[in-house]
């Protein structure tokens, strides 16, 4: 065995004692979200043994009427949007080069992997046979004229450009010098491509309702859905960084010191200001659509009143408030606008994919007990996946600032 | 032209129409769409169609005679591909078949991401169980809320009217169609039910309402429907357009590569012009 083949098997060997240390748990088991969270993933992990042997009627309210529920209208078509920031981010900071949101790019993209892994990912457990999922990849049934096609196509290939974005973190936790090189040059190539394949699939998703005109309320339906789903995505995704990086910035506060406190109070204005800008492009189109169609006198009715809640009352009034914030410095108030306005995007996907979704029938769905539990446990998933990781990896922290002999004293009990 | 000689006329232009009639029911040339004329006025609600269908199909078969369905409107379901219904209309009681159109650009075909729902070439929009990843867009997208799929199985399939597609291949026409004692099912051409239709109308101007539903409905569908009444009155939707479902994702479609191509080359273009920048760290954002 030459020296350099005994360097690399050891090198790998490290690796394996490493990765297989960390997997330990790091922290004490009885936190109040581990009390709530580990109940509710048991439980949902039994209803989907139901429902794979059983079916979906066993353990959904979906129907003939409604095949398509809060698995789709919200895990997917809302978790998409939610996850939009990672595309903007990493577009922001490596194609438009403002190195001041640098910072932020690894919790983001992790967030934005994760969010397409789960919720993305959750679609197979909506689907009624699994074992094919592979059909639309493999080549022997391409359904080119599809948009569904097309959108998970984009999910597949974007969650491995995501991995790709993130790998640089992975390979700094491993210290791979080598691989990280490697990794960090195929970056830019990687963003640019996840910034086509976001635009193309945010927008996609909405093209996924294109065909259920008559099924639609008119005041929801319209040929411009994929292009309101787009722009809808950047402020969706910048309000997700904002509530998320505080959420997160509260929770790892000992991965941060003042310093960088204080340049995320810098940064969370300036992300207001991007939400806000869009914001009002995204209801500026709302409107025009509107007027387009001139549909006033559809809004003399409950539907044209809740029509009105959410474009009114969570757009307009959330994008006033994020300018307000903005003008005033005041951080408070730019997260209140920044949950005010995700509520916002829940309510216009739900509406197109469920609530505003076949508004005539007679009997109209609504989510059962087991559905909204898996729901909650993809999104509990997700939690405990992104804290494994960024107690473990150099996410919010950088990673000069650990050398590798000091971070196992250095890190934070979760 | 007096009343007397209209008569004769009518008499025979009817006659010559029976006999085009007859010659429509010759089998299709192979290229074209086939499909079904149902005409309403001639049905008598005996559901015979339901049961030759279940039998052809192996579901479970309705007992028509005591199970009293026609009491109420119903839809067709994961266990029943095809139903009759009853109306109360302006002109009296009328019975109305429901199946799949079987649309000439069928918006279900257009959704499928695995090409499981499949128009063939000889017309029958049919579900392959092979391809199907059950995700239940082909639901989300057809205007006729057609396909139904199996909600209490593990191994769950996408149930709707297949046109008898297999008995076509051989040569046969479709279960109900043959099943049907009062002709008022019948097997052809779009071309040449077309003309069977419209005969219908002019001879009888007064009997129909001059209208073949399915005629340009959604870009056209292969089913066609004659009526005494507006179709409105017997359960059809008269609000889904003329334009062929998959037209409404066209645009989209075709936008794709422009963006797949455009926007990397936009991107890359701007992210030189940032990065040239000698100044971009120490420069106005920081």
């Amino acid at each position: 065995m030459t020296p350099s083949q005994a360097q690399s098997t050891s090198e790998v060997r490290r690796v394996i004692r490493f990765v297989l240390a960390e997997l330990w748990p790091k922290g004490p088991l009885l936190t109040p979200f581990n009390l709530i969270s580990i109940p509710v993933i048991l439980l949902g992990a039994g209803i989907l043994a139901v429902r794979f042997v059983y079916g979906l009627g066993s353990v959904t309210n979906l129907s003939q009427s409604f095949p398509w529920g809060i698995w789709i209208g919200f895990d997917v078509v809302t978790g998409v949007a939610f996850a939009g920031g990672a595309y903007v981010i990493t577009f922001v900071v490596y194609v438009m080069g403002l190195e001041k949101y640098h910072p932020i790019v690894r919790a983001t993209v992790l967030n934005g992997l994760l969010a397409y892994v789960f919720y993305a990912g959750a679609l197979v457990l909506d689907l009624g046979r699994p074992w094919n999922v592979i059909n639309p990849i493999i080549g022997n049934s391409f359904g080119y004229n599809s948009v569904l096609f097309l959108v998970s196509w984009h999910f597949m290939l974007y969650m491995l450009t995501e991995l790709l974005e993130f790998s640089p973190v992975i390979a700094e936790w491993l210290d791979l010098k080598r691989l990280r090189r490697i990794l960090n040059a195929l970056t830019l190539g990687a963003v640019i491509f996840g910034v086509t394949l976001s635009t193309l699939h945010q927008a996609g998703l909405g093209a996924l309702f294109l065909m259920a005109k008559p099924k639609i309320h008119p005041l929801w339906y319209t040929e411009f859905i994929p292009i309101l789903f787009l722009v809808s995505s950047v402020y969706s995704g910048l309000s997700m960084i904002i509530v998320e990086g505080t959420i997160s910035h509260r929770v790892f506060s000992n991965q941060l010191d003042a310093a960088k406190h204080h340049r995320f109070d810098e940064m969370l204005l300036g992300l207001g200001k991007g939400a806000a800008i869009t914001m009002f492009v995204y209801y500026f189109f709302k409107a025009l659509v509107f007027l387009h169609d001139r549909q006033f006198d559809l809004l003399a009715s409950r539907w044209g009143a809740w029509y009105l809640f959410e474009v009114l009352g969570c757009v307009l009034v959330p994008c006033v408030m994020f300018i307000y914030a903005v003008r005033t410095r005041s951080t408070g108030l730019l997260r209140v606008a920044a949950i005010w306005s995700l509520f916002g995007i829940l309510l216009n996907r739900l509406n197109i994919s469920v609530i505003a979704f076949n508004w005539q029938a007679a009997v109209h769905y609504y989510p059962s007990w087991q559905e909204i539990v898996v729901t909650l446990t993809v999104i509990f998933t997700e939690i405990w996946v992104f804290r494994w990781i960024v107690v473990r990896m150099p996410v919010l922290r950088e990673a000069h600032e650990l050398p590798r002999a000091a971070s196992p004293a250095v890190r934070p009990s979760v | 032209m007096d009343r007397r000689s209209f008569l004769k006329f009518g008499a025979a232009t009817g006659m010559a129409l029976a006999a085009r009639e007859t010659q429509a029911t010759e089998p299709a040339q192979p290229e074209e769409f086939v499909g079904v004329l149902v005409d309403t006025t001639r049905c008598i609600g005996c559901r015979s169609c339901e049961r030759a269908c279940s039998v052809a199909n192996n579901l479970p078969v309705p007992d028509v005679e005591k199970d009293g369905a026609l009491a109420q409107v119903r839809d067709t379901s994961d266990h029943q591909w095809t139903l009759v219904n009853r109306f109360e209309t302006s002109k009296g009681e009328v019975f109305v078949k429901k199946q799949c159109m079987h649309c000439w650009q069928p918006a279900c075909g257009a959704a499928c991401l695995t090409n499981a729902m499949y128009k063939t070439r000889t017309g029958p929009v049919i579900w392959r169980p092979g391809k199907c990843m059950g995700c239940r867009f082909c639901m989300i997208s057809c205007p006729f809320d057609v396909p139904k799929f199996e909600y209490n199985s593990w191994n769950p399939k996408i149930q709707k009217c297949s046109m008898c597609a297999e008995r076509l291949e051989q040569g046969q026409k479709p279960a109900c169609v043959e099943a049907c004692p009062t002709d008022a099912l019948m097997f052809s051409s779009k071309r040449q039910l077309m003309e069977v239709a419209r005969v219908r109308i002019y001879s009888h101007p007064e009997r129909y309402v001059h209208k073949i539903y399915g005629e340009y409905e959604v870009g056209g569908t292969g089913w066609l429907y004659l009526s005494a009444v507006p179709f409105e009155e017997i359960g059809f939707r008269t609000d889904l357009g003329t334009t062929p479902y998959p037209e409404y994702t066209k645009p989209f479609l075709y936008g794709v590569p422009l963006a797949l191509f455009g926007l990397p080359a936009l991107l890359l273009g701007l992210s030189q012009l940032a990065h040239n920048d000698d100044n971009r760290l120490e420069g106005s954002e920081s």
